[in-house]
């Protein structure tokens, strides 16, 4: 296992490229026109100037807000790619090899699930909160606008190893989960691992700052009189995962840092060998990997909050059960890690104790059902795109969660554990859970970011392919769970998982056309976005105070800062016919300069990963440098920020 | 083909499946029936925007999930106990089996009966096995999925797992947990047969002219894909701890090993 | 995106001072799963040396009383700089720095003979979790230095202000968060190899 390694390429070598398989060729080939075509279509445009001051350099968070997005739906695709080539190859594959190889087939699974957790639901939350927690609070800025662009540009950094290991070499075969001693060196050499771990460390820096940034955001920056019973649901959850995040990200730190020691430097935290201990490494993950689920979906729960309140023209019901759910939660989302691995043989008296500790998180959970649906109760319900997918996400996600409960029985764990029903039970939380709130949140809050509408017909058809593609393609897995099939499976050789794996594999091009139908209202809605154009601000009879302003808002978001007096204010100074007073205005405003600290910070952080991978050490010390001292740099810069005067809109400096 | 802790879980599932039913079953046809009664265009209910809060319904939106929950815990807590993967089953004298994880197959050692096998296992009919498990490997896990019940296997470090079937057949068993290349392949046929056959089966094994000795086994190990059975006719005494020991390099670190696992 | 004034930049300050908390929490959190991880580790000796083998008391002594004096050090150029004499604030922590690099080249002299006599970081369980915890600690001095060396050169260059004493009360603070981690790692893993 002795690798070539020179100083100058480290282990990058001509057999880095992929000629393997057609398949994965091809993948190269698709994410390499992407990319060239992206640059050829600015440069065509004569747009670069644009681009770089407008938004790759912006700290701005509504902008950086919508990159995070963006980059959200490009992962979105590729995940989804992977994912149907999976349902594919199982579709096919009885008694057969189907159309993938083994190590090809464990590379998808492996970016599937990594990039659908970390670089689609992640930057899709953030983004999301990154637009809209400032203007629900009545700030004008986030707390630390530079730091957020550098949380960006550290997450797309990451984003971009993750891309790059589908044309220099090979992603990792070890799942999105990398358990050793299977990820060590040992079982899986070559720089797969190196990617998976490198990518979800640089992105991972970015999420703990995102964490500490919005933290003091919400606690510090809110308007006048916004107390914290009187925030909206939405920046409530964000509080709650924030405060997660800080938490919980330096386990995945720790995790992924000592397989990094153990494959780079010959380390035996994790090793079979030489007192290692691979259980340690399942406790740390899991304790960063329990909390990380409830990071994606209380952000969700915000928006469905929101969403069903507003469309149901009617106070949201239960505001502190819906607070003090979410806080419960976030408290025992710490004490239930051991669930993931049951299988390991503990005593009966610690699986018992996990296994009602993880059942407990249904009871705020539950109420918080039960508090949406005492929302509609009385209400008077429009069936807008994001209403849909939150009475989808209700109906599909109670199922989800018995799922849930059963799993957290231990003796039904035992049985089900690494089968197909544990694949079908997390999809069935993060597809209803997690992306019908992030998708019904686009819909919601894009209007207000563009000025203009999605439009809703095709809204409500990509709903319905992604409700019944998903019910396809994930209740035929609870049955072969239940059959004995295990997951990560290339090949087998039972004739009677057969049917049930092509309806899946239907069931994945029902979600294919669920996409098809996402793009097509994105192309569709931009195209006739004179008719889709709402000049009110507030095109849903919102209730919060992002309603409050023009669409899209200001750089500095309020002219006028509002006075707080209720919940809902803008919703109560709309019908009292009152309107919000406001705190007086200084004539003219400061915003942040624009920062180069950020690209610089995300190539850094991508030269450090990409030279870690290969072992090209020079490169990585260049790119800490450039990091490094684009901080230092950074602390010398003493004008930051330019005037503007809200009156006239107009730069004065 | 089934066995007792199979059709307990069995029972198990179904019990607690109907109990989360008759909540969630109310809640999904609640969800349609008030988004269609409180349509914006045309439903029957009135609208009462200002109503939030409703001290009954805070009471019952809590109460009955706690109420749930309090039930399935008692369940959690006595089955879990009652199902313990490490408790010997009650009957006749356990059979004693050990299944070593090898890249992509098993070996099993029969340590009373002094011989091996490879993607083969056979056990009695009714009578309780016990099986001691670990990994060369690795990290696997080990399930039959008709008798229930699945551990992990982890190199350094011995799991346990106690079965039971109830009736003669041939049974899938295999490795869960993904290990590499030949995952999908790395399965074993359980046989459970009579007395008589299993005696015989037994006697089949002894009269193989391959013992598992040192260059046998380290053939073995080796990485291979769908490995064919084999039989091992003699096991050198204690092998199964052995292989467990070597990985910490010390017999005492092995039991610190040991402990963790069984902790 | 605030109106400049005395009362703006103090909130601004107070921010970043909240958010280094923050920080400080979740690198805390970091520490202690290190500390953790080498505790499960602490007797995966795998045949190789232990502890008590290794270390030199005189060598940890020094080690941690230049530490602790630097902690002191840069408490005295935080009060000097409140106090609003910046030079003085300069050569504390100048007086800082050395005793921080000097606890550096200690720490950095004995991984290297571990290393020497085959006790790397690849040579056990035990190893590995020792050589990254001491590392990584290491780490956060080397990142405080740099830190420290940039006020230093900001003192000199530019005007001071509350901007800056408040980079060096969050330095201040960072300093004696590492120093708290290091009373851990001695008193957890040095110290038991004495007693």
């Amino acid at each position: 296992m002795t690798e070539h390694v020179s100083l100058l390429l480290g282990r990058l070598g001509p057999d880095a490229l992929p000629f393997y398989s057609w398949v994965a060729f091809s993948g190269a080939l698709v994410t390499l026109a992407g990319g060239v075509g992206f640059l050829a279509v600015v440069t065509w445009l004569g747009q670069w100037r644009a681009l770089w001051t407008g938004w790759l350099t912006s700290v701005d968070h509504k902008r950086i807000g919508i990159m995070y997005i963006v980059l959200a739906l490009v992962m979105l695709v590729r995940g989804f790619v992977d994912a149907i080539m999976m349902r594919l190859q199982q579709a096919l594959s009885y008694n057969s090899d189907g159309y993938l190889p083994p190590e090809h087939f464990e590379q998808i699974f492996s970016s599937h699930g990594t990039i659908m957790i970390f670089f689609m639901a992640m930057p899709f939350m953030t983004g999301l909160l990154n637009y809209i927690i400032p203007l629900q609070i009545g700030a004008r800025d986030v707390a630390f606008p530079v730091l957020n662009a550098i949380s960006f540009w550290l997450t797309a950094a990451g984003a971009g190893l993750m891309l790059i290991s589908l044309v220099i070499g090979r992603f990792s075969t070890a799942g999105w989960t990398g358990y050793p001693p299977y990820s060590g060196v040992e079982f899986t050499p070559g720089v797969g691992v190196d990617y998976w771990i490198w990518s979800i460390m640089v992105s991972g820096v970015g999420t703990t700052m995102t964490g500490i940034n919005f933290v003091v955001t919400i606690l510090r920056k809110r308007a006048p009189g916004m107390l914290l019973m009187r925030m909206p649901m939405f920046t409530w959850t964000g509080l709650c995962s924030s405060i997660l995040i800080i938490f919980a990200f330096p386990a995945l730190t720790v995790a992924t840092g000592m397989l990094a020691l153990d494959r780079t430097l010959g380390m035996h935290f994790f090793t079979n060998d030489a007192g290692g201990n691979m259980m340690n490494y399942m406790n740390l993950f899991w304790i960063w990997g329990h909390p990380e689920v409830y990071i994606l979906i209380l952000p969700a729960f915000g928006i469905f909050s929101e969403v069903v309140a507003t469309f149901s023209s009617k106070r949201l019901f239960g505001y502190p059960s819906l607070v003090y759910a979410t806080a419960v939660i976030a408290i025992l989302s710490f004490t239930v890690w051991l669930h993931h691995f049951f299988t390991m043989g503990a005593s009966a008296n610690v699986n018992a104790v996990f296994g009602i500790a993880t059942m407990v998180i249904a009871v705020p959970t539950g109420v918080k059902v039960f508090d949406w649906l005492f929302t509609m109760f009385r209400g008077r319900i429009r069936f807008e795109p994001p209403m849909l997918y939150t009475i989808g996400f209700m109906c599909l996600f109670v199922i989800g969660g018995m799922s849930g409960v059963l799993l957290a029985i231990p003796p039904i764990n035992y049985s089900t554990h690494n089968t197909t029903f544990l694949v079908a039970h997390f999809h069935n939380m993060v597809i209803p859970g997690v992306l019908f709130g992030y998708l019904a949140g686009y819909m919601y809050w894009f209007p207000k970011a563009f000025g203009f509408h999605l439009d809703p017909t095709w809204g409500a058809r990509s709903f319905w392919f992604w409700l019944i593609g998903f019910l396809l393609a994930f209740m035929p897995l609870y049955l072969l769970g239940l059959m004995g099939m295990p997951r990560r499976m290339e090949t087998y050789g039972n004739a009677e998982w057969q049917p049930l794996l092509i309806v899946a594999f239907i069931g994945a091009c029902l979600i294919l056309m669920g996409i098809v139908c996402l793009v097509i209202q994105l192309w569709v809605s931009i195209k006739y976005r004179r008719a889709l154009r709402d000049t009110t601000g507030d095109p849903w009879d919102g209730r919060t105070l992002e309603w409050s302003m023009p669409s899209p808002p200001p750089e500095w978001n309020f002219d006028a800062v509002p006075v707080v007096t209720t919940r809902d204010a803008f919703h109560e100074a709309k019908y009292s016919g009152t309107p919000m007073k406001s705190v007086p205005q200084p004539g003219t405003l400061h915003v942040p300069r624009n920062s180069v600290v950020g690209p610089c910070m995300g190539f850094g952080g991508f030269c450090v990963g990409f030279g870690a991978v290969w072992f090209i050490w020079w490169l990585a010390l260049a790119g800490l440098a450039v990091a490094v001292g684009a901080l230092i740099g950074r602390a010398f810069v003493q004008n930051t920020e330019r005037e503007v005067a809200p009156d006239l809109g107009a730069k004065t400096t | 083909m089934t066995g007792p802790i199979a059709d307990a879980v069995d029972a198990l599932m179904w019990q607690a499946f109907g109990l989360m039913l008759v909540i969630v079953v109310p809640v999904i046809a609640l969800t349609l029936f008030i988004a269609w009664r409180y349509r914006a265009s045309g439903g029957s209910g009135t609208h009462q925007p200002d109503w939030d809060h409703s001290r009954a319904v805070e009471i019952t939106v809590w109460g009955i999930p706690v109420l749930m929950i309090a039930i399935l815990a008692t369940w959690v807590w006595e089955k879990t106990h009652a199902l313990d993967p490490y408790k010997v089953l009650p009957g006749a004298k356990p059979l004693q089996i050990e299944a070593i994880a090898l890249d992509w197959k098993w070996l099993f050692i029969y340590p009373e009966l002094n011989i091996g096998t490879v993607n083969e296992l056979a056990f009695p009919v009714g009578q309780p096995v016990t099986f001691r498990i670990t990994s060369e490997v690795a990290m696997n896990s080990f399930m039959i999925p008709a008798l229930g019940g699945q551990i992990y296997a982890m190199a350094g470090m011995e799991t346990k797992l106690n079965l039971q079937a109830n009736e003669t057949g041939t049974m899938q068993g295999r490795n869960m947990q993904f290990s590499g290349d030949g995952f999908a392949g790395q399965t074993f046929e359980a046989l459970s047969m009579s007395q008589d056959d299993f005696e015989a089966w037994v006697s089949k094994v002894q009269d193989s002219d391959t013992p598992l000795d040192h260059a046998t086994f380290a053939e073995v190990r080796k990485p291979s894909v769908d490995a064919p059975v084999r039989y091992f006719s003699t096991v050198p005494p204690d092998f199964f701890s052995k292989r467990v020991a070597h990985f910490m390099g010390m017999e005492h670190e092995m039991m610190h090993g040991t402990k963790a696992a069984n902790e | 995106m605030i109106a400049a004034s005395d009362a703006v930049e103090e909130q601004i300050d107070s921010e970043t001072e909240f958010g280094f908390w923050l920080y400080l929490m979740s690198d805390a959190v970091l520490f202690s799963l290190i500390f953790a991880t080498f505790a499960v580790m602490s007797t995966n000796l795998a045949g190789g040396p232990g502890g008590a083998d290794l270390f030199d008391i005189k060598n940890l002594a020094v080690q941690t009383g230049l530490l602790l004096i630097s902690s002191l050090t840069i408490a005295l150029a935080h009060h000097a700089a409140v106090g609003g004499h910046v030079a003085r604030a300069a050569v504390w922590l100048v007086v800082t720095c050395i005793l921080g690099a000097g606890f550096l080249v200690l720490e950095v002299r004995e991984l290297t003979e571990f290393v020497v006599k085959g006790a790397g970081p690849d040579r056990s369980g035990y190893l590995s979790a020792f050589f990254t915890l001491v590392g990584t600690h290491g780490l956060h001095v080397t990142a405080g230095l740099i830190w420290a060396l940039t006020l230093i050169v900001q003192t000199t260059l530019t005007q001071p202000g509350p901007r800056l004493l408040s980079r060096l009360s969050r330095l201040t603070l960072f300093w004696h968060f590492l120093d708290i981690v290091w009373i851990g790692v001695f008193s957890l893993v040095y110290l038991p190899e004495f007693l």
